[in-house]
């Protein structure tokens, strides 16, 4: 077993969050910026509302945080949620690294050229 | 032996790990079909492994228990879902309670490993996902896998430009 830190739920939150090319863009835009709702909602042909769901879904997911700022409200990333699937994917990694190594190590112990 | 590639994707959680090791395949397929073999690379230099009772075939178990440095134990099984000697072979693993019944509350992953003749040796290409076989079978259905792997460069530019996380 490889220790997970995510539980199912938050996969869950995770994958549905992410599997929307509106919110992966919305997301990328986050990272580089700290864009209000409003601006969002000039950039893609949708309503207000409708980007506002997406914000919303990405919020649930702990991969945005909104902020309210005078009138505007500012969406950031939550780099925490991407650190963690980093984090989680990297131990993963060096997990099986470690294992590969050691079969590698076995089978040259025992005749495997 | 040597690591060809490792590819890691964000937005399904999942990992791919390509290595070519100097060994026939039936010789490499060994370490995983005797359990002799297998605890010898299963758990870390200070986590080794035991295992304990070994069926590689459709539906069968594996359990295992790693022991560490303090002497204590922890349980794992594998639930075989596929099994084609020497070529391929697809579990789910997963966490058990001490009297070695699934911890149902403990994240489980899915294992495919795929076996073939390479050159003058075999080729080993494994992938990892995090989530439970319900799960991904659940995500193959919306055709999220179809959606996914083209995300992954933007997820990794994403993640590269967030240099401050670095170091979580």
């Amino acid at each position: 077993m490889v220790v997970a830190e995510l539980a199912d739920e938050d996969l869950d939150g995770l994958f549905h969050a992410l599997a929307d090319t509106t919110r992966r863009d919305i997301l990328r835009r986050c990272v580089r910026d700290e864009p209000s709702v409003s601006r969002l909602a000039e950039v893609y042909p949708m309503s207000f509302a409708a980007v506002q769901k997406h914000v919303a879904v990405l919020e649930r997911a702990g991969l945005v945080t909104k902020e309210r700022r005078g009138r505007a409200q500012l969406v950031h990333t939550d780099g925490d949620a991407l650190a963690r699937a980093r984090r989680a994917l990297d131990e993963l990694e060096a997990a099986w690294r470690g294992r590969v190594e050691r079969m590698a190590g076995l089978l040259g112990q025992e005749g495997g050229r | 032996m040597t690591i060809v590639s490792v590819d890691k994707d964000y937005a399904s959680l999942s990992l791919v790990l390509v290595a070519e090791f100097d060994a026939p395949i039936e010789r490499v397929w060994q370490l995983w079909a005797d359990p002799r073999q297998l605890e010898r690379w299963w758990g870390p230099p200070t986590h080794p492994a035991t295992v304990e009772k070994h069926d590689l075939a459709v539906g069968g178990e594996v359990a295992y228990f790693m022991t560490g440095p303090e002497g204590e134990q922890t349980r794992g099984w594998w639930r075989v879902t596929s099994v084609d000697a020497p070529r391929s072979l697809d579990f789910t693993d997963g966490f058990a309670n001490q009297d070695g019944t699934p911890n149902a509350e403990m994240p489980t992953t899915t294992v495919e490993v795929r076996l073939a003749e390479h050159a003058d040796g075999t080729r080993v290409a494994m992938r990892f996902g995090f989530a439970s076989r319900e799960h991904m079978d659940q995500l193959e259905r919306w055709g999220a896998f179809e959606v996914f792997p083209q995300s992954v460069a933007q997820m990794d530019a994403l993640l590269a430009a967030t240099p401050d996380q670095e170091d979580l």
